[in-house]
């Protein structure tokens, strides 16, 4: 069985090969996937579509007897919306702060000094940052609110060591929140760094040491080159899932107080599910789409370069 | 092997497709029963509606030989139960003879096309003449026909603790007559006992409808007439000094710090926080609220009994701005009973209304939801008249009550205007600015269709 695939699949690649029994066995050859192609194209392909689709026309949640197609107007609109533009300046504030410099450097530190830990200390200190990460979002939401809250856990805390109280929820909702998904996602960076340090050979390491370089410069010019397509792999999935963060903001300020945190994705909720704009909403979603994807562009640079 | 690949390839398809085309079967149209649709509480604990409609359902099972009711209970938030019903009215398979509307929405639905005119059963229904006019109008679409019956409503207007107000040496048969007098007594609470928060006036985007119909509405709809939508020019309204007016009045509350800390006030928990905190530990003096804050604290209510609350809480109508007649502003909300355009049922469907509005029934939920009644007879019923204290002081603001703009637009309308309030309790901006803000928003949300009126 598996050798005649093998051999249909060489057939195949040969250029211009004819497929014995001719268009019949390319159908038998097929038509396994079909079932699944038909389900892709009915769950993604079709909604992902309808999206875009609705994304030109000015339909409405309710309220509305009929939508037309309105070109780019949507887009236009966007670009000239001022709560727009305050909103991807925020998810890159948010993205920057608790993806590129929050999870990543506080993963990589966390799995560094983890290998050094004895093995008690590293359990706990593990089982600690995964729990944050394996809590549901809105679970997580809900606990950092009471933490950051004017009454919550963090002003006893800064009242037992009579400092200052802070209300940051209020004050600097960005950088809470940018804390909260900090907290909860900084174990994903930590496992994914744990398996990359894991990979570099000791004696690499060693030598290096041998030959009196310090503790920066050996992360310097030997663990971080090492694990490079480690840290590009990291950074996009991490900074894709921070772009969608909306539970999280949503549980612990709602975008505001005003609009001061109000990133892409609250943004094109409020629009779309509160104002019933469905058509705005969605061509903003398309444009949060786009950010992901000049982040991801820049990430696969960073992996594809040789050092 | 090879014969069976077709066969397999057979069966898989049609297993795929029997999956994926498969509808919900079983819900076709049973002429014998009437399908009604509602909304649960999404606490598990609280069944006042469910028990109400169950009742109802067997009376008329009892009065309509051979005929089923089919209860359809919709365990959601507000926001999820409109979608939902919208979802289920769109075809004649899902939809129910029988939905619950808030007034909130019913107008969005009616120019959606999704529920039918009554005004043919109506007119022959003796007992429609028992409503309040205004209950009347609730549910009547931009083509001057009716859609739904509503089973009750609610007021707003002031709570104040006269144990708070004896400290501040203010009466406790408090009336203000104008916004300044509301001001002012806040202003003596605070010299005067320190620690109380004198005045909640709800705002911002996290109490949402509450911040916009107890909060900003109460204030706007006692500065002048049609401060929001212009009906005779079918346009909505920019500009106006009412609306700046309105800001004003809050920005005052929280600059003087007269309202609830602005981080909690802006917070949506807040409506939780005045209802289960602020007022049973009194620490709040007065608070601009719905009719519907007692029913909370009776024995029945579940959470917070609150035994003292009758003696210690009085109620005052909220002043127009400069006192001008007829002196008080209140808002009413509800709910109606409509039958969407595509119910099987309608004619049953009606049948069940009216066994829902029935002088017997429609008392029956009064007291047991604490509902403004909407019928002159159940308001004149000693056993209403009793039902919850302070429940007579808001009956008697349905006089003059009056509705949010019963238009498709409003919820969209109504989400801008949170966002002004909000802009000015943060301080993120002057009235002036939040109200140009809100003009250019609303130009764009209502399509254009706009009038200043300065």
């Amino acid at each position: 069985m598996t050798s005649a695939v093998a051999r249909a699949a060489a057939r195949a690649r040969r250029p211009g090969a004819r497929h014995a029994g001719g268009p019949r066995t390319l159908l038998l050859r097929w038509s396994p996937l079909v079932p699944a192609t038909v389900l892709l194209l009915l769950f993604l392909v079709g909604p992902i579509g309808y999206c875009v689709l609705i994304a030109f026309t000015d339909t409405q949640l309710t309220g509305q007897e009929s939508a037309s197609f309105v070109g780019l107007a949507n887009f236009r609109h966007a670009f000239g919306d001022p709560a727009f533009r305050n909103a991807v300046v925020l998810t890159l504030v948010f993205t920057v702060l608790s993806s590129l410099v929050g999870q990543n450097t506080l993963g990589l530190a966390l799995a560094g000094l983890m290998r050094r830990a004895s093995r008690p200390v590293r359990a706990l200190t593990g089982a600690m940052v995964i729990t944050a990460w394996v809590l549901p979002e809105i679970v997580a939401g809900f606990l950092l609110y009471t933490f950051f809250e004017r009454r919550g856990t963090l002003n006893a805390l800064l009242d037992q060591l009579h400092l200052p109280a802070q209300n940051w929820l209020f004050t600097l909702p960005i950088v809470a929140v940018s804390f909260a998904n900090v907290w909860r996602g900084t174990a994903f960076s930590m496992l994914i760094y744990s398996a990359a340090l894991a990979g570099i050979p000791q004696e690499v390491t060693e030598s290096a040491e041998v030959d009196g370089a310090g503790g920066l410069r050996r992360l310097w010019h030997i663990t971080l080159p090492m694990i490079r397509r480690s840290i590009g792999t990291n950074l996009m999935l991490n900074t894709l899932q921070t772009l969608s963060v909306f539970g999280l903001i949503w549980v612990m300020t709602r975008g505001g107080p005003g609009n001061r945190s109000q990133t892409l994705p609250v943004f094109m909720y409020d629009q779309a599910f509160l104002k019933s704009l469905i058509g705005y909403g969605t061509a903003v979603a398309l444009l949060l789409l786009l950010v992901g994807a000049l982040f991801s562009v820049v990430y696969l640079r960073l992996l594809r370069e040789e050092v | 092997m090879r014969p069976t690949a077709p066969l397999m390839l057979l069966a898989a398809t049609v297993v795929a497709a029997g999956t994926l085309t498969a509808c919900g079967s079983g819900s076709g149209s049973d002429t014998g029963t009437v399908k009604v649709a509602f909304i649960k509480d999404t606490n598990g604990k609280v069944t006042v509606r469910d028990d109400y409609v169950r009742l109802v359902a067997r009376q008329f099972e009892k009065e309509h030989p051979g005929k089923k009711v089919r209860l359809i209970p919709i365990q959601a938030s507000e926001n999820d139960y409109y979608t939902k019903i919208q979802q289920m009215m769109r075809s004649p398979r899902t939809a129910p003879d029988v939905v619950y509307e808030d007034t909130f929405l019913v107008n969005s639905d009616i120019t959606a096309g999704l529920l039918r005119p009554l005004d043919l059963y109506l007119r022959t229904w003796d007992d429609w003449r028992q409503f309040q006019p205004a209950a009347k109008a609730a549910a009547k679409g931009q083509d001057g026909r009716t859609y739904g019956v509503p089973d009750g409503t609610d007021t707003r207007g002031l709570w104040f603790n006269k144990k708070i107000f004896k400290k501040a040496g203010l009466p406790a048969d408090w009336r203000p007559r104008t916004w300044d007098e509301v001001l002012d007594a806040a202003r003596t609470v605070q010299r005067k006992v320190p620690g109380v928060i004198p005045l909640n006036v709800f705002t911002g985007k996290g109490a949402g409808e509450a911040a916009v119909m107890q909060g900003f509405e109460m204030l706007l709809y006692g500065t002048g007439e049609h401060q929001l939508y212009d009906p005779g020019a079918k346009k909505w309204v920019t500009g106006t000094r009412g609306f700046r007016d309105s800001l004003t009045f809050l920005d005052t509350v929280y600059k003087e710090r007269l309202g609830p800390d602005v981080s909690d006030a802006l917070s949506p928990n807040i409506q939780t926080n005045v209802a289960a905190e602020l007022l049973p530990e009194e620490k709040l003096a007065i608070d601009l609220d719905g009719s519907w804050l007692g029913q909370q604290w009776q024995k029945t209510g579940g959470g917070n009994p609150w035994p003292e609350w009758s003696a210690t809480l009085g109620q005052a109508p909220f002043p127009t701005q400069h006192g001008a007649p007829p002196g008080k502003v209140s808002l009413a909300g509800g709910w109606t009973w409509s039958v969407p355009r595509k119910a099987q049922q309608p004619d049953l469907a009606w049948k069940l209304i009216e066994t829902f509005q029935s002088k017997p029934n429609a008392l029956e939920w009064c007291v047991r939801g604490a509902q403004i009644a909407v019928r002159k007879d159940v308001a004149a019923d000693p056993r209403y008249r009793t039902s919850v204290p302070g429940i007579g002081f808001f009956t008697g603001l349905v006089g003059v009550s009056r509705y949010r703009p019963a238009l498709p637009e409003y919820p969209r309308v109504a989400a801008a205007i949170g966002e002004a309030m909000e802009a000015v309790t943060a301080d993120d901006a002057s009235p002036d600015k939040a109200a140009a803000d809100y003009d250019t928003t609303l130009k764009s949300l209502v399509g254009g269709r706009t009038v200043a009126k300065p």
